[in-house]
């Protein structure tokens, strides 16, 4: 006969409330978890999508998503004559803020030249850019509709492709546009003194309208991403990583910070967790002294008193895990940022909590293991 | 009575206890020497804080008197200041039925579970302890509320189905402290012709701890403690 189990089911309603104001507390640990590995894959898109192989950016400069690059237009066909390059294509990043339907729109505007690296990788809804003139795709994210109309700086943009996930490091939708659109836009929303000097060609690094933030590769097959970034390296005023180096730095630049943040937020959950079950269980155990001693009386041993706290830690912080998870997947679409579940942190979770509720039962263990069988007597 | 050249089932001698130190010293139990036999049905008597509580204690194993020497069943469990058994659980789980004041069943489990409990602690498979412990409430005629909890049971139900526990593993000896106080005369009167039933059929030793005048009658031998001091 399972004590645990008969003394939940004796003390249902009672349970269910413990299980789940814990399934909430560990909901939000997974959301974190979550929140967190979701930073990491939304950091991740924008330099995954155009499967490049080398990133030409600024000299001296960690471009263009950690530091800003500017390089010039031509840059590309200098690129294209590199030994092994297959394809190469400029693009442009650039935050935008504007208001649509009276509300306001953060999007991250990445321009690309048509048939050429630098483009959204699949799109779900309507069709890729096929005129280079006022035309965007953009992400489900932003909420727009196809046909609908996105004013950008003085611009007005037709939306007629939709991509999914598209997001930048900080989570802002990604609106794709030709190379060309994206370098009006960034002239025209620039500051008014700074474009007066673009326009009169007076920039120190002589730069015209004609610059973009960064050029990609993609090589043949047998070429070598280290020995062609290493020769770009070589030009002046030219830097070059891999398509490794670049999702190292982004790893490093964007998420480090909210990987040491979020990691120490679900420790103190944790241990939080850990203190909360062992309370839970130590007033439990309380509210069962004059039975633990009945145990002991009619010759019960240890395992089996034993047992019935711990299995009773288990049960709660299973179910609240359970509860929890279930909670955070049906809500996770809700979330203002992704939040991504992988089945090895809900693992990883899960054992965690786990180990917590055995290190929890052991105050309460202690406590029955300490009850005086005299205690059942009284009187 | 019968029996008496066989050896006793609780034999003690010169046990005591106490408990605190200095000024505060309480002598609970001061050189008890006390044997009960097989079939013998003997009561404790004494005013309150008389120690009787506490021998019942000692002789259930459950404190640890202060010197004297003990033998439940035969064996000797206590001597020389302090146990010669190291597990006294298990002991108890096969020697020893326990009757309180109050039934002291679990709380979360049936009458038919809280007897049954003692039965599969003892080793028996679930069906069987299940089909004896029913027979025992059958024979405490308490078996129709076989599926209530004890909150739902009236005192003398819940202190029949305790004493169904009591007897579950067939103990030799059975401690009842105030096993009928709960209860009306009428019903005490059942209780204790029932114990005695045991006494005789199961031939057990049955020390009671009891206020109850009406009942005297039923039992073998009283006890009468007085200041931790025992005449008979
Ligand atoms: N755990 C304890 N700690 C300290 N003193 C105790 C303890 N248990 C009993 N005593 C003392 O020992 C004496 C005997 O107590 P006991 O409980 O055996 O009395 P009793 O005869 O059962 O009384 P009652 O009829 O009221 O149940 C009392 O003076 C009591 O205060
Ligand atoms: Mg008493």
């Amino acid at each position: 006969m399972n004590l645990a189990y008969r003394d939940i089911q004796h003390n249902m309603g009672r349970f269910l409330l413990t299980c789940a104001g814990l399934s909430l507390l560990l909901g939000v640990v997974l959301s974190m978890i979550g929140i967190y590995r979701g930073l990491v894959a939304d950091a991740l898109t924008l330099v995954r999508t155009p499967a490049a192989h080398i990133w030409v950016v600024e000299a001296d400069t960690r471009g263009p998503f950690a530091e800003s690059s500017r390089i010039p237009g031509d840059t590309r066909e200098a690129v294209m004559r590199l030994h092994g390059v297959e394809q190469a294509g400029s693009v442009t990043y650039q935050s935008v803020e504007t208001v649509h339907n009276a509300k306001k729109l953060r999007v991250y505007v990445v321009g690309y030249e048509l048939n050429r690296p630098g483009g959204p990788s699949h799109i779900i809804e309507g069709r890729a850019i096929a005129k280079s003139h006022y035309e965007v795709v953009v992400d489900r994210r932003t909420k727009l509709k196809l046909g609908e109309t996105l004013r950008l700086g003085s611009y007005n943009f037709a939306v007629i492709g939709l991509t999914d996930g598209q997001v930048s490091s900080g989570g802002d939708p990604v609106v794709y546009m030709a190379l060309k659109d994206s370098q009006e836009l960034q002239f025209d929303l620039a500051p008014s003194a700074a474009r007066l000097e673009i326009a009169r060609g007076n920039t120190p690094d002589n730069s015209d309208l004609d610059t973009v933030n960064a050029v990609l590769a993609r090589l043949t097959l047998h070429a070598s991403p280290d020995i062609a970034a290493e020769t770009v390296r070589r030009w002046k005023h030219m830097g070059a990583m891999t398509q490794q180096e670049q999702e190292d730095i982004l790893i490093k630049s964007v998420v480090e910070k909210a990987r040491k943040q979020i990691g120490l937020f679900t420790t103190i959950l944790l241990i939080v967790t850990t203190v909360i079950v062992s309370l839970i269980i130590y007033t439990m155990t309380m509210d069962k002294i004059r039975e633990i001693a009945t145990l002991k009386l009619i010759g019960a041993p240890d395992r089996t008193i034993i047992g019935l706290i711990v299995q009773q830690a288990l049960a709660m912080g299973v179910i609240g895990f359970t509860l929890g998870a279930l909670l955070i997947m049906s809500t996770k679409d809700n979330f203002p940022r992704r939040v991504v579940l992988q089945p090895e942190d809900g693992l990883l979770l899960g054992v965690a909590v786990i180990v917590v509720c055995i290190l929890a039962s052991g105050l309460g263990v202690r406590l029955a293991l300490k009850v005086d069988p005299a205690t059942a007597i009284g009187g | 009575m019968n029996n008496k050249n066989t050896h006793p089932l609780v034999h003690i001698s010169g046990i005591n206890k106490y408990f605190g130190e200095g000024d505060s010293r309480v002598d609970a139990l001061r050189d008890i020497d006390l044997d009960v036999y097989a079939g013998q049905v003997v009561a404790l008597l004494g005013p309150s804080g008389s120690g009787k509580t506490t021998l019942l204690n000692v002789i259930g194993c459950i404190q640890e008197p202060d010197g004297g020497h003990m033998a439940l069943d035969g064996d000797v469990v206590y001597d020389n200041g302090k146990w010669l058994r190291s597990d006294l659980r298990a002991l108890r789980l096969e020697k020893i039925g326990f009757i309180f004041q109050f039934h002291n069943l679990l709380p979360f489990l049936n009458a038919l579970d809280n007897v049954s409990l003692v039965l599969e602690l003892a080793g028996h498979d679930k069906a069987l302890a299940r089909k004896r412990a029913m027979e025992l409430l059958l024979y405490l005629e308490v078996d129709h509320r076989s599926q209530s909890y004890p909150a739902k049971l009236s005192g003398g139900e819940a202190q029949r189905v305790a004493i169904a526990r009591a007897l579950a593993n067939h103990p030799k000896i059975i401690l009842a402290d105030e096993p009928t106080a709960a209860l009306d005369s009428e019903r005490a009167g059942i209780v204790m012709d029932l114990l005695r039933k045991v006494a005789v059929e199961q031939k057990a030793a049955i020390l009671a701890v009891t206020h109850d005048e009406k009942i005297f009658d039923r039992f073998d031998h009283i006890f009468h403690l007085r200041d931790g001091k025992l005449d008979e």
